[in-house]
This record gives C-alpha cells, structure tokens and sequence, in this order.
C-alpha cells in the first residue's frame, strides 16, 4: 500500500509540474464548454435579412416589422430590384431575402390570396433551412390574425408544436451532455496513454519493471490521479454550464455523477489498453485523438441522430462507449430519468470497464518484449 | 565459493541478428565484473536477460540462486539496476526521485543512508534541484544511489560511464570499490578499455561471443607476442606503410604511436630499416607492454 502510495504521489508530482499537462486538463474543457455552448450555436438570433417590397403597402410594412421584430432577424437591406438579390448575398452578411409581391395587399385582400417568397443562401443549408422555417411559421402566425374570427367557419386544423424538456430547443441541451461526453474520454485516454508510453519512451518503465511493483500497482498508481483529476473536472464542467448557460440538472446529481464515475474509469482502462498496445508516445496521442475524438463525434449520437444513419454505421456506433453515455447523460440532465430507464446502458458501459481493464493487465508486459 | 550468477549456453536472436551466441560465465560473490566491449556487443541484452528483462532463446541461468524466468519476482527485489539510458524522472527533483525508489522497493532513504552516503553526499547540496538540470556527473551519481537505496545484492550497471566526464568516471570507479565492503555483488559493462583494470574479472565481449574472461591481469598478459610502439612525425604515412609492410602482422593507431606485431622472424631492426627505406626516417621502434586493448584486438583478430 505504501508502495502505490508513493507511485500516485510520483504521478501528481509530475502532472503538477507540467502545466502543459494541467494546461489540457482542466483549459480544454472550459474552452470546449464555451466554444461549444456560444459559437457553435444552431439557435438564430439577428439573422441578416433582406427585404425587396415591391408592394410597399399597409399590409406589407406591417408584416415586414412582425417579422423583423421577432428579435430572430436583423433586417439588413432594403432592394429595389430582383436583380440585387445575387448581390446583396454575395456580401455575405444576409441570409435570406423576402419578396414582397407587386400589389400584395390589394390582392390578399380583394383575392384572399397572396405570395411571398422567401429566398435564402443554400451555400448554409442548416441556417436557410431554420431561417425559412421561422419566417413561414411567422407568416402563418400573421394570416390567421389576419383573417380574424370572421373565417371560423371554414374547416381548420392548426397544430400546436410543444417541445417537452426543453421547450426553447436551446442546443445547450445538447452540447452540454455531448462535451462532457467527448472531453471525458478524450482527456482520461489520451493521459492515461501518454504517461505509461512516456515512461515505456524514457527508459524509466524498465526500472519500474525491475522492481517489486506490481502491474496492476503500477496501472491503478497511473490511474488513481487522473480518475481524481477527471472528476473534478466534470465537477467544474458542469458548474460551468450551469453558471454560463442556466443548464439545470433535472434528475438525480447523485446519480449523474456516479455514472460520470463509471464512464470516467472505462476511459481510463481504455487508455490504459491504448499504452499497451503502443511503443511511443506519437503513437498513443495518434490511437486516441484519431480512434477516439473523430467517432465520438461523429458516430455517437453527439451531433447527428444514430438513427437517421445508414445501418452499417450504427452497427459501428454500437461498440463506441460514448453512445451509451450520451444516452445516460442526456436522460438523467434534460429528462430527469432514474436508474430505471437507462440500466441497460450502464450495464453495457460496466462491461465494457472490465474488458478493457482484464486486457490491460493481461497485456501489460512484465518483460521488455 | 558460491556465485552471484551462473550462466551457461546463453542465445538470445533479434529477428536474424544474434544478439547473444552461445554464452556462458560465472560472477563469484562480492567481485566486480566487467563486462568489456563495442557497442552492440550483445552487453545490454545480456543485462537484461539477467535482470529478468528479456527471457532468452535457450541456455540456463542462476542469478543469486535464482531462475529469472520463474522466479524474477523474488529475483527483482534483491537487484538494483541502472540501464544505459538514464533512467530517472527529470521533472522530480534530486530528493524525490531517491524517496521514489525508496518507497517502491519498500524501503526508506534513512534506513540505507549509510550504504549510499558516500555517492549521496556529492549531490545532497542539489536536492531540491529537477533531476533535469543535473550535470551528466551527477546524474550518474544519483542514478547509482536511486538503484543502491534498497540494499540489493546484484548491483547491474550497463554503461554508467558513458557520456560522462573523465574526473566524474574516476570518481564513479572510485565508489563502486568502496561499495565492496557491503557484500554486493556489481556487474559492469562498458565501451571503454581503460576501465577494465578497475574489475576483478572482466569478460571480452564482441558480436555475442565472450572471447575471454579473466582478471586485468591476466588478460593484458595473455597477449600472445612482442609488442612494440612505432612513432613517427608522419603518422599518416606511418600507418599506410606499416600495414603495407610484409614484415608487419598488426598495426593499431593508439593516441600518437602506433602498435604493432610482427611476423616469424623479423626483429624491430629489420622493421626500421624497412620504414627508412619507403621514406620514414624519423621512425622509433621500442618493445612495449600490452594492454587490455591490445589483448582485445588480438582476440578480434582470431577467429575462435
């Protein structure tokens, strides 16, 4: 006991001593969180748009201000021709033009009927599409005001969309969960895997091996510091999000940071596996960043729906351990579900700790070769 | 006399290159042994098979009685090892890199002080420096105290000295002997021949083969013929003509004269009188005594 005691004790010293190490530690995180939560935002807020009237009537001006007044638009310039369109995109900073056409309030009014259009800048097809949605669901909005109660007779079903959990489809509710997600695995598997490469690379793990140490001394003497670390930062992650952002925890925080726990040591085993099977340090730094960071976001559910992919790719996601922990995380944050609802992910993560933890210790090489 | 280690038959092969063929030797209790030879020798393989490293192709060996295959456990406790590497945590400090190794082999600094005060001493100033920032001297003084702090009783250095200053590999030396007193039982290896005389036996490695083991002595004195120093201001003429010469059997530049042996019959007159006569007329031939390195070119020379 004092032997590991002594090793963890090394293994502080040496993570304190390097700032480039606490740097990537606790830095990254906190940037990610923020990076992620303001500037990668799929919420609009003070779009550029356009607007060509060729109308320029009552009706038109006032639909005009209802729609620039929603606060999700920014109008930006007033054309005069269809031919300024091209132009007014090209400068970059509009992304939609409304076009009003000639006569439009008369019409609408004599005919019951007029067009608009809307005509946004495909070159950004995530932005177009949510401006043309919120901008229709605004035209709508205004017509049925329009028409007033007079029109009650004619046949008419009008959904009413409520989002549950999180009615203002913030998309801090998804990145939150995801980051944590992504840096947990990132930090714990890429640290684990460079400090026992690096002492693999500088000669020193043959001392460690010409002694009483045991391996499994040695694999939990490089853990136990970065298990320590890792929690705190998801401590500090979470109280971030929840400073920055108003993210609440809905279900249990007991629950949520044991399952943090748990993802965190399955991260670690796994980086423990990655040092085994790697002779340097590039080596390790390469097997985590590109193994682990490129299908953690693309693959497991962060940011694009397993379900919408086609089914090789779910067959792959299904062995990425971070597609199990967004599910956990994202239950018990936004949800507020119980143990009851995602036990079968937790389940499968805990399997996963022991695979990994039994294929370190049984590779991990007593010998030089 | 009971021996620290017993090796017979060893062979250890990376992939087609024979890094050990065939080797045997025995290191009695409490000797310095050294072993001698160029890099790539088979030195450091031949360290790590005894330090239960490296488990070898065929042979057996006993190192303090024990099997380092089946019994490195108990093997490692009782070995302090320092690799040609430097093997120490440069972001720890002089002192915590001691209490390190200390705590890992169970052990504390107090408790073995005595054994490594004489090395500690020189460096105990700087205990609060990183490792890092040490002086090669140094270094080695600290790895030799971080591989001493539990008491072993095999001490296994590969290449302690080198790299390091000549003052600094007088003093390393210096240590080693005094480590005599404490029953521990060192093997050495190094690349340089003046270092031998320092063992009590030494063994002539080359290309996996052990050429010879014996003392110092012995070994300087198995050198088979005369051997005499050549000197000349024209030493690069000196060394063309003399490996031309028929006369000649070895010629070796060492430092400013050359060393040579001569065939059957020839004397040193008749070798002076050939060099006047390609051109050297400055040439001064004395018989000379060999030495270790002499003795090890000779062996090279010799296919077994």
């Amino acid at each position: 006991m004092k032997r590991f005691l002594g090793f963890v004790k090394k293994e502080f010293l040496h993570i304190f001593r390097d700032y480039r190490t606490l740097f990537i530690l606790f830095g990254i995180p906190a940037a990610q969180i923020l990076i992620f939560g303001y500037a990668v935002s799929t919420d609009i807020r003070n779009a550029g748009v356009a607007v060509l009237d060729l109308s320029h009537d009552e009706v038109t001006t006032k639909l005009t201000d209802k729609i620039m007044s929603s606060g999700f638009f920014k109008r930006t310039e007033t054309l005069l021709n269809y031919n300024d369109i091209d132009k007014v995109f090209k400068k970059g900073k509009t992304k939609a033009v409304i076009v009003f056409e000639e006569g439009f309030g008369k019409k609408l009014i004599n005919e019951g009927k007029a067009s608009l259009s809307i005509i946004a800048d495909g070159s950004e097809p995530n932005t177009a599409t949510l401006i043309t949605n919120y901008t229709t669901a605004i035209v709508n909005d205004f017509t049925t005001d329009l028409a007033g109660p007079s029109r009650n007779n004619s046949l008419r079903i009008s959904p009413e969309v409520k989002m549950f959990y999180n009615p203002g489809l913030k998309s801090h509710y998804m990145f939150v969960p995801g980051v944590v997600t992504l840096i947990l695995i990132l930090i714990c598997a890429l640290m684990t895997s460079v400090t026992i490469t690096r002492e693999k690379e500088f000669g020193t793990m043959e001392v460690l091996l010409v002694s009483p140490l045991r391996p499994i001394q040695i694999i939990l003497g490089k853990v136990t510091p970065y298990f320590i670390l890792s929690f705190i930062n998801v401590l500090l992650i979470l109280g971030l999000s929840w400073l920055v952002f108003g993210l609440p925890v809905k279900g249990s925080i007991i629950l949520l940071l044991a399952e943090c726990m748990l993802y965190i040591l399955m991260s670690l085993s796994l980086g423990i596996l990655i040092s085994t099977v790697s002779d340097n340090m590039q080596q390790a730094i390469f097997i985590s960043l590109i193994g682990l960071m490129l299908p953690t976001v693309l693959l497991s559910g962060f940011i694009f729906p397993i379900e919408n992919m086609p089914k090789i790719y779910d067959y792959v996601s299904s062995i990425l351990p971070p597609r199990y922990f967004i599910v956990i995380i994202k239950n018990i944050m936004i949800k507020g579900t119980g143990i009851m609802y995602i036990w079968k992910e937790t389940l499968i993560l805990i399997i996963m700790t022991l695979v990994f933890i039994g294929l370190s210790v049984r590779k991990f090489k007593i010998r030089l070769e | 006399m009971i021996k620290a280690i017993e090796a017979s038959g060893i062979s250890k092969s990376f992939g087609a290159t024979k890094a050990l063929d065939n080797i045997s030797f025995s290191v009695n209790e409490s000797e310095i042994f050294g072993f001698i030879g160029p890099d790539g020798a088979g030195k450091t393989t031949l360290f790590r098979i005894i330090t239960s490293l490296l488990i070898p192709d065929s042979g057996t060996m006993k190192v303090l009685g024990m099997d380092p295959i089946t019994e490195y456990k108990e093997l490692r406790k009782n070995i302090g090892y320092m690799p040609g590497r430097f093997s120490l945590y440069q972001d720890l400090s002089v002192e915590e890199n001691l209490n390190f190794y200390a705590t890992v082999f169970g052990t504390t600094v107090e408790e073995n002080y005595e054994l490594i005060s004489d090395i500690y001493s020189h460096i105990e100033p700087f205990k609060k420096r990183l490792t890092g920032k040490l002086s090669g001297g140094m270094k080695q003084k600290l790895a030799l105290s971080c591989a001493l702090i539990h008491k072993p009783k095999l001490l296994v250095l590969d290449e302690p000295t080198t790299g390091v200053d000549a003052v600094s590999r007088s003093e390393f030396w210096d240590m080693l002997g005094k480590l005599k007193k404490h029953n521990i039982t060192i093997i050495v290896s190094t690349p340089y021949m003046d270092e031998a005389i320092r063992c009590n036996r030494v063994a002539l490695i080359q290309d996996g083969n052990i050429l010879s083991v014996d003392t110092p002595q012995n070994v300087r004195t198995g050198f088979s013929r005369k051997l005499f120093t050549v000197k000349s201001a024209e030493k690069y003429k000196l060394i063309k003509t003399l490996r031309k010469n028929p006369e000649v059997l070895t010629a070796y530049p060492f430092g400013d004269s050359m060393h040579v042996t001569l065939i059957d019959g020839s004397t040193p007159d008749s070798l002076s009188k050939g060099l006047v006569r390609e051109g050297i007329n400055d040439a001064v031939v004395h018989e000379a005594e060999a030495g270790i390195e002499d003795r090890f070119l000779e062996l090279m020379e010799k296919p077994q």
